[in-house]
């Protein structure tokens, strides 16, 4: 029960970090999602077997953390959450692959395991991203980045909704859920016919909320497209230099191996 | 199962993204001609109580352990094909962004393979087909089970596929699939079960709600075919595209092809061209990584070496992005 809740509260606290006010949050949202697009691409073009030219990527989750005041312990939680997934297919790595590509002293290093390191790396990148995005930008500001950026507006308008009422809906599941666990005791409840009566009954309300809402927004004069209050921003200089500038670092990195160029200044090993 | 940026490659992720995303522009040209907007709140207000849904447990018979209701079926049996197509695309879109649950790149892959086959496969040529007019429990559950495992079987199928083309697993294609099926075989089954049930409470509770979805014609003009163009269009540019850019850098494939010639660790006299085409590569390349496929042609000591400056490296870089964000945040705070 707690862990739903929880997982819960998590939800609504990314939320919250995107209403702060730092200078990457009054950025145009248009900057900040088709950076995080470019970054995430960069991320995922190196090839299987690469470790160290994606380390130092971490800079852009590492400066938007700092500069957009976020709590550092809170992403890394969430980054926790996800990582399990990509890993669960990256250990089959080690399994399949054997090949020896490293022999340092008696120890064999095998293919499979750098790319399973490889594939961590890149889920912890690319989810940081994700989450870093909504956290600096807010769920409606990046739909409307998105409409600008020629989504359609019927999708707009139904993220915008989904939006809206996830909030309302997810407390009336966990309220349900939360019922149901405190009548039941053990495993007994749980069962298929009255979880389907439980979720039916969810449905029906939901089905009759819905149609208070229509009936509310065609009194308002609802004509097919949602209006967000908050002030329209521009895509101005700020956002191009963040933009050029982010970009430019990412293809910078992308080609030039970074760690080995340093790496070898101290170790001597170029040929 | 969501695919993940981590397993995805940019050319995989790119041409599913304009894949889905064509398919949103066309299912969201048909919902504006079908000029319904009861559908527009019901359509969000549908998509979180998937949310909500997805909170409520039930325990999986015969096994002990529990499951959640998927919902794409089930959207697709209350909206109509177009309509849960943005639905279930929207839900994705949610959980990408704030669970961080696929990613962003691997978001066009996800709502391919859950999105797509529910509602313009599963539900118009097989549920809306086996249930007739006028349906009885038994049929409805026979009807969503059968639709429910043709949409996961298909989805899973995506994954595996899409898995095996960005090849950033190592896993074989035949492995993935024998893994992969039989457990979305299980699954299709009781989200099938959980889904007739729901919707036969419904139907007995409202059945005006259901009569409006039966009426309504199943499908018209199903995309098929400008669809599939624009895929294979999208996917052969940026997979050309993409291609000739990444061949500037070795991948898996060229290692594999180094590895199979036998150049690791044994040079032999017969591969000459090979090494001299490892020499021009070596040359043309400012910095050649300490990865594998240039490591062929050195000596042990000589990739130790490498390594040991990747590592090295590695670590400096590691302390300079920390430093960084110290500093930075400092500067905030002070």
């Amino acid at each position: 029960m707690l862990a739903i809740d929880g997982s819960f509260l998590d939800f609504k606290q990314l939320d919250l970090l995107a209403l702060r006010q730092t200078a990457v949050h009054r950025l145009d949202p248009r900057a900040k999602v088709l950076t995080t697009l470019c970054f995430i691409v960069c991320v995922v073009s190196f090839d299987k077997y690469q470790i160290s030219a994606l380390l130092p990527f971490l800079i852009y989750p590492v400066t938007l953390i700092a500069v957009g005041d976020l709590p550092p312990g809170y992403i890394l939680r969430k980054m926790l959450f996800v990582l399990p997934f990509a890993l669960l297919v990256g250990l089959f790595n080690p399994i399949f692959d054997r090949q020896v590509i490293l022999q340092i002293g008696p120890l064999d290093i095998w293919g499979g395991w750098v790319s399973c390191l490889s594939i961590l790396l890149r889920a912890i990148l690319t989810a940081s991203a994700a989450i870093i995005l909504v956290a600096i930008t807010g769920f409606p500001a990046i739909c409307e980045a998105l409409e600008k950026l020629k989504m359609p507006q019927a999708f707009a308008v139904q993220l915008l909704f989904l939006y809206r009422y996830i909030f309302v809906l997810t407390d009336e599941g966990v309220r349900t859920a939360r019922a149901r666990q405190l009548r039941t005791f053990g495993r007994r409840g749980l069962d298929l016919r009255h979880f389907s009566s439980l979720v039916g009954h969810l449905l029906l309300r939901t089905w009759e909320r819905a149609e208070r809402i229509h009936m509310a927004m065609l009194a308002r004069g609802f004509s097919g497209e949602v209006h967000s209050t908050h002030k329209q921003s521009h895509f101005g200089k700020p956002e191009l230099i963040f933009t050029v500038c982010w970009v430019a670092l990412f293809i910078l990195l992308r080609l030039y191996n970074a760690p080995q160029l340093l790496g070898s200044l101290f170790t001597g090993s170029m040929q | 199962m969501h695919m993940a940026d981590a397993l995805v490659s940019p050319a995989v992720g790119a041409a599913f993204w304009a894949a889905s995303a064509g398919i949103i522009a066309h299912s969201s040209a048909r919902l504006r001609k079908q000029l319904d907007d009861r559908k527009v709140p019901l359509m969000g207000v549908l998509g979180a109580f998937v949310f909500a849904a997805q909170m409520i447990n039930f325990s999986i018979p015969a096994t002990g352990s529990s499951g959640h209701l998927g919902g794409g079926l089930l959207l697709a049996i209350l909206l109509g094909p177009s309509a849960a197509f943005l639905t279930i695309a929207s839900i994705l879109m949610v959980q990408a962004l704030f669970f961080a649950d696929g990613g962003l790149l691997a978001l066009g892959c996800n709502i391919f393979n859950l999105g797509v086959f529910p509602a313009f496969i599963a539900h118009p040529f097989i549920y809306s087909k086996l249930i007739g007019r006028e349906p009885s429990q038994s049929r409805m559950v026979f009807a969503a089970i059968i639709a429910a495992v043709v949409a996961l079987q298909c989805g899973s199928l995506g994954v595996v596929l899409q898995t095996f083309v960005s090849g950033v697993s190592s896993l074989p294609f035949d492995t993935f699939v024998l893994l992969m099926q039989p457990i979305h075989l299980a699954i299709g089954v009781i989200e099938g079960v959980v889904t007739a049930l729901i919707v036969s409470f419904v139907y007995r509770a409202r059945p005006e709600v259901l009569h409006s979805v039966i009426k309504e014609k199943p499908v018209g003009e199903l995309p098929v075919r400008s669809l599939l163009t624009a895929f294979l269009i999208s996917a052969a540019l940026i997979g050309g595209l993409f291609s000739w850019l990444a061949s500037e850098q070795p991948d898996g494939l060229e290692w594999s092809i180094a590895r199979i010639t036998g150049s690791e660790n044994l040079p032999q006299p017969g591969l000459k061209a090979h090494e001299a085409l490892n020499a021009v590569q070596e040359k043309m390349a400012f910095l050649p990584d300490y990865t594998l496929p240039e490591g062929a042609g050195l000596d042990k000591n000589q990739r130790l070496g490498k390594t040991l400056s990747g590592i090295v490296g590695g670590a400096l870089t590691l302390v300079i992005c920390t430093l960084i964000g110290i500093v930075l945040r400092r500067r905030r705070q002070g």
